[in-house]
């Protein structure tokens, strides 16, 4: 076993001295400190949550990320545009090609290239799918923060033919690395939208099974239900996206509302999920029901796959014209948006990452005040981060 | 245990106890990035299903666990914490490090915030390569370490003697 190196001893000079400051916030005054993580199993990852309680009740809270951050934005710095596909797959690791995609139209924006419309609709089938991966993992794994663990094997037995379904098309269970600017690396296999129907009707089964297993359960409605309440005014402040704005009663999601000219949304019929509530409750409500969506909206572009080409023409190497562009979508855990800036390099000069998990969590010092103990890990569960998406 | 530290275990009886080690590992899980899930999907899916090489997934703390998967990228602010833990462990106890980004730093090799390899810190028993590696990868990393830990001699390990694999 080798000793550290000194740059791993002056990180942890670095971490130490982070740990300091929350200690000496949490020294302060009276009261008994409660350190969850990095290393805890109801984190999603190595997050750690510190609060200070009054015998059960939470006086403050903070949250200390930077346990996984992997330094995204200066590594697409020194990467070709096709490179950084493979990098930015690994932020939101459980709905992969989702992440793929801002990044993909604003390249598209500044080279001024369309794709194809069948490009559009395979894309929009797998962000979908891509949803879907993510979302089932979620209704998963909310069950294992309310002590039951039967939800997660449900979980993982639906999603692995869901991931099956994407490893068929992009050749990657996990992070597929398909999207191209101006189209996609492949066309769809033999056979695949037929079984991508019966995976779509096996997934609302499971869907309807987490409601008659979590969803009606007594237990978990007095554990979740006005537990977390976050006004909608509150959420709008502090910059919250996805299904943790919906569920407090703000009819906003990108995939209606963004305009977005490279996927296929607006030529489907589905709905945007919203509840009025605002607490634990309606945030895993409002998520059950975008499962569902996905799953139709991913049924309805099978349907109505138009033919064609599904890759338009792009110059062999790559060079994105000098400008800068800032798309955002809808992305399973909220808005993510990509700020590209080309100064017409084979690589991006400068890329900003707005992910939605770091804003969703940056609500929960002020969700988190007056709370009791065990109710903060159901609403850590329901607000729904991955640590690669905050960290990155 | 005197006749196991004095070196003069009878080879029967060195046998017998690898092979009561090797199916009854207790695995903490050290869930760091995307490798995290799909070790849930080996540990937790029905489709994988590790209990059935003798592996228990669910360790209570890290002084229950005979074996530590570490999957994902460890950065440079986690790794005190991880060699805290391990340190934490029990002896004997094993490594197994799953994923590029574990392994090596993987596509982050270049990053400045990450470990470019556990084995920097820790005595790694397993390399499993992929980014991520599939399940079935996993499994068959955790079939190599009992093959390993079949062919221990515990009298040279706890003598504290480099550990030789027949």
């Amino acid at each position: 076993m080798t000793a550290l190196t000194e740059r791993q001893q002056l990180a942890y000079v670095d971490a130490q001295a982070a740990d300091a400051r929350v200690n000496v916030e949490l020294e302060t005054d009276e009261g008994m400190i409660l350190n969850l993580g990095p290393q805890h199993p109801a984190t999603h990852g190595t997050l750690r949550v510190t609060a200070k309680l009054d015998g059960e009740q939470v006086v403050w809270a903070d949250v200390v990320p930077g346990y996984m951050h992997r330094g995204y934005e200066k590594l697409t710095e020194v990467r070709t545009y096709p490179q950084v596909t493979t990098l930015i797959n690994r932020i939101d690791w459980l709905g992969s090609f989702a992440n793929e995609v801002p990044f993909i139209l604003a390249a598209e924006q500044l080279m001024e290239i369309e794709a194809p419309p069948r490009a559009r609709c395979i894309r929009t089938i797998l962000f979908e799918m891509a949803r879907i991966a993510n979302l089932v993992i979620f209704l998963g794994d909310l069950g294992v923060q309310l002590g039951a663990v039967t939800p997660t094997f449900y979980a993982f037995r639906d999603r692995e033919h869901v991931l099956d379904q994407i490893e068929a098309v992009t050749g990657g269970r996990f992070h597929p690395n398909f999207d191209r600017i101006g189209g996609l690396k492949d066309d769809l296999p033999k056979g695949w939208i037929a079984d991508t129907k019966a995976v779509m009707a096996r997934i609302r089964s499971f869907c309807d099974e987490m409601e008659d297993l979590l969803f009606g359960n007594e237990i978990f409605e007095a554990r979740t239900r006005g537990v977390g309440v976050i006004p909608a005014e509150v959420a709008l402040a502090y910059g919250l996206s996805g299904a943790n704005l919906r569920a407090s009663g703000v009819d906003w999601d990108l995939r209606r509302d963004g305009g977005i000219s490279g996927l296929a949304h607006d030529e489907v019929d589905w709905k945007v999920w919203t509840h009025p509530d605002g607490d634990s409750f309606a945030r895993c409500w409002v998520r059950l029901q975008e499962t569902r969506e996905a799953t139709h909206i991913v049924d309805q572009l099978c349907d109505g796959l138009p033919s064609g080409p599904i890759m338009a023409k792009v110059p062999r190497v790559i060079k994105v014209p000098p400008g800068e562009a800032y798309v955002e979508t809808e992305n399973p855990l909220g808005a993510m948006g990509y700020y590209l800036v080309s100064k017409g390099d084979l690589g991006p000069f400068r890329v900003k990452i707005r992910s939605a998990s770091f804003s969703n969590i940056s609500v929960v010092p002020w969700v988190l005040k007056g709370v009791y103990v065990p109710d903060i890990i159901t609403i850590l569960a329901s607000l729904y981060f991955i640590l690669g998406d905050i960290d990155r | 245990m005197g006749l196991v530290e004095s070196g003069k275990m009878p080879k029967p009886l060195t046998s017998l106890l690898n092979t009561a080690r090797k199916y009854s590992l207790w695995a903490y899980q050290w869930g760091l990035a995307c490798c995290a899930i799909e070790m849930g999907a080996a540990f937790a899916s029905p489709r994988y299903d590790v209990m059935r090489l003798g592996v228990i997934p669910l360790p209570a703390s890290p002084r229950q666990a005979d074996v530590v998967v570490i999957s994902g990228t460890v950065t440079d602010k986690m790794v005190p914490s991880i060699k805290r833990l391990y340190e934490q462990m029990a002896d004997p106890k094993y490594v197994i490090s799953m994923g590029s980004c574990t392994n090596c730093g993987g596509p982050y090799w270049d990053s400045y915030s990450v470990t470019k390899g556990i084995d920097q810190v820790l005595p790694v028993d397993v390399y499993i390569p992929g980014c991520p590696p599939r399940p079935e990868a996993l499994l068959e990393g955790i079939v190599l370490l009992q093959q390993r830990i079949g062919r221990e001699d515990m009298a040279d390990r706890w003598r504290g003697d480099p550990l030789v694999v027949q």
